[in-house]
């Protein structure tokens, strides 16, 4: 089994390994390292301001609001990502709705191949309050009481932003879920039918204990996505009004590249970081004491 | 109740079913489905609403949120195109494209050599490269501002390249690699035999027979690049070299409330994704599913 190692494998995996050390890990690194200093994006030097930065974070309190937002961000693409996407996927593999499933799947999916951008653009004029496909619905159905500037008024705007990314990440968690439930042997189903299960029966008893690990891949994908979240928020509100639809990237972003504080901007960075890496490994944990039971 | 959906299951299974049982499947397929194509129209309808807007002048954008444009406005179309569409769709096939290449090109050698050798190195490396999925941009963004400056790169195309390139390998390199383990080792060995090289190994051997993953690594990477907005944004300050996502920002800022030619830019921006969706879907699931499993 003994190879010899010439130099060809050495060559091809160096540009690889080269561009993940560059672009990847110094930048991790260099990030914790950013944040014991206060610095501009032109300046030459940096202040060593030893935990100063992290004084700061506790003090600033947008990066509760932001936290916060963060999370309700987490809750609600559980809620509508992982149940509702799971019971979708499930109906549309149902033999019952064999021959408009396929169409379906692509109708849903559309959203996920077009751009961010596309789509906050879209959403901004669906929730403007002069001519928003959302209140002139309303007010078609009788709603009109319901109506509001939905990214303009502080209680509706982080919702209305979480909203639209439900709108475009579900069809991706269903497509997920798709690829997993069609890996189950049918073998599985066959016996949950001669034991008499009916539907629900067999969701729970079968599809469910099958896409277990799926299902915790979609949860680690949908919670970290939630504690980075930029896109959204930035195009649709820039985290106004006020502060009030803030997340965590979009204040790491304004403070490093609007207010010019680079220092600080970092210690949000190493924040964000943090917080993602616990959630990973929580939920590895998780799903590990999951699979002795 | 145990009971009607018991005899629901026996009904499928033997193909004749007792009258009640027929009712019950009948009244929740039929209920079901309504509220699936609910749902699909809820998908569709904005996404419909954005294409016959785009034909339309600001007035009846304005004034007439639901009917179809009274005079199809194609002018729309041309005016974006020339106003800045066509300069950011340049730039997104230029990123896409270089982005693509290179990624599929030293991600796929890495593979090989992590595919054809074992050794503590090896373990090491594929390691480091897995680890690579765990860091994300965000976290990396000022750093990579400092690195790209200290380069010259700031503001020029290839800032977004070399960055879009080292954040796609991980997983191109993975899929890969786990089709490559799959070619027989014989090939190789009579190849070598013949005084073939490592390289002709690899090029002549492995990436032929592996063009179905490198087909889906394309397509995941086409999406990733046709549609990133936070390197796009932050690493890119002129107008002529911004790509489609973050260009699409200065369009909008630019029109001001000339919103159908907003709309018609932001179509284009939109059509090749779904059209690659639509011819290559299979690849393009398959690789999604397969991505986020071992990511």
């Amino acid at each position: 089994m003994k190879k010899k190692f010439p130099l060809t494998p050495i060559l091809f995996l160096l540009p690889s390994v080269f561009f993940l050390g560059v672009f990847i890990y110094i930048p991790l690194v260099q990030n914790f390292y950013n944040s014991f200093f206060d610095f501009n994006v032109f300046s030459n030097s940096k202040e060593f301001v030893g935990l100063a930065q992290i004084k700061t974070l506790f003090q600033d309190d947008v990066i509760m609001i932001s936290i916060m937002n963060n999370f309700k961000y987490a809750i609600i693409s559980v809620i509508f990502q992982i149940f509702f996407a799971l019971i979708l996927a499930s109906i549309l593999e149902d033999k019952l709705f064999r021959k408009v499933a396929p169409a379906l799947r692509v109708i849903y999916f559309i959203p996920v191949m077009i751009s961010i951008s596309v789509i906050a653009l879209l959403f901004s004029f669906i929730y403007n309050p002069q001519m928003g496909l959302l209140n002139s619905f309303l007010e078609l159905v009788g709603l009109e009481a319901w109506a509001r500037p939905w990214l303009g008024d502080s209680t509706s705007a982080i919702y209305s932003v979480i909203a639209m990314s439900q709108w475009q990440s579900i069809g991706l968690i269903t497509m997920l879920f798709i690829v997993a439930i069609q890996k189950i042997p049918n073998e599985l189903y066959e016996a949950a039918d001669m034991d008499g299960a009916g539907r629900i029966r067999k969701f729970f008893s079968v599809t469910l204990p099958q896409v277990k690990e799926t299902m915790f891949v979609n949860l680690l994908i949908t919670v970290t996505g939630s504690i980075l979240v930029f896109n959204e928020p930035f195009i649709l509100t820039n985290g106004g009004p006020g502060n009030s639809s803030m997340t965590l990237a979009v204040h790491m972003y304004q403070t490093g590249f609007s207010r010019d504080n680079m220092g600080y901007a970092s210690t949000i960075a190493t924040l964000i970081f943090l917080l993602s890496a616990i959630f990973a490994l929580i939920q590895i944990k998780v799903s590990k004491t999951g699979k002795e039971d | 109740m145990k009971e009607n959906t018991s005899s629901k299951q026996y009904s499928n299974f033997r193909q004749k079913e007792p009258k009640s049982a027929k009712t019950k499947t009948r009244l929740f397929k039929y209920s079901t489905l309504i509220g699936l194509g609910i749902f699909a129209l809820i998908i569709l309808y904005p996404l419909f609403w954005m294409l016959i807007s785009s034909f339309k002048s600001y007035e009846e954008i304005y004034s007439d949120v639901w009917n179809l444009p009274g005079t199809w406005n194609f002018s729309n179309y041309s005016l974006a195109w020339e106003q800045g569409i066509q300069n950011y769709f340049i730039n997104s096939l230029y990123v896409t494209g270089f982005a693509i290449l290179i990624t599929v090109s030293i991600g796929s050698m890495a593979a090989f050599t992590l595919s054809r050798y074992q050794n503590r190195w090896i373990d090491i490396a594929l390691l480091f490269i897995i680890g690579g999925l765990m860091m994300n941009p965000q976290v990396a963004l000022i750093p990579l501002f400092e690195i790209l400056t200290l380069f010259n790169l700031i503001d020029t195309r290839w800032a977004l390249i070399l960055t879009y390139v080292a954040y796609r390998l991980p997983l191109t390199i993975i899929l890969i690699r786990a089709f490559f383990l799959t070619v027989p080792k014989e090939l190789s060995e009579s190849a070598l035999l013949d005084g073939c090289t490592e390289f002709g190994i690899y090029r002549r051997i492995y990436l032929p027979l592996s063009i179905p993953v490198v087909v889906t690594t394309v397509i995941l990477n086409a999406f990733f690049a046709w549609n990133e907005f936070l390197f796009a944004t932050v690493f890119i300050n002129s107008s002529e070299l911004k790509t489609i996502p973050s260009g699409l920002m200065v369009f909008r800022d630019a029109l001001r409330t000339d919103w159908g030619v907003l709309l018609s830019g932001m179509v284009i921006a939109s059509i090749p994704m779904i059209i690659l969706l639509i011819l290559l879907q299979k690849y393009l699931v398959r690789g999604l599913a397969e991505g986020s499993v071992k990511g």
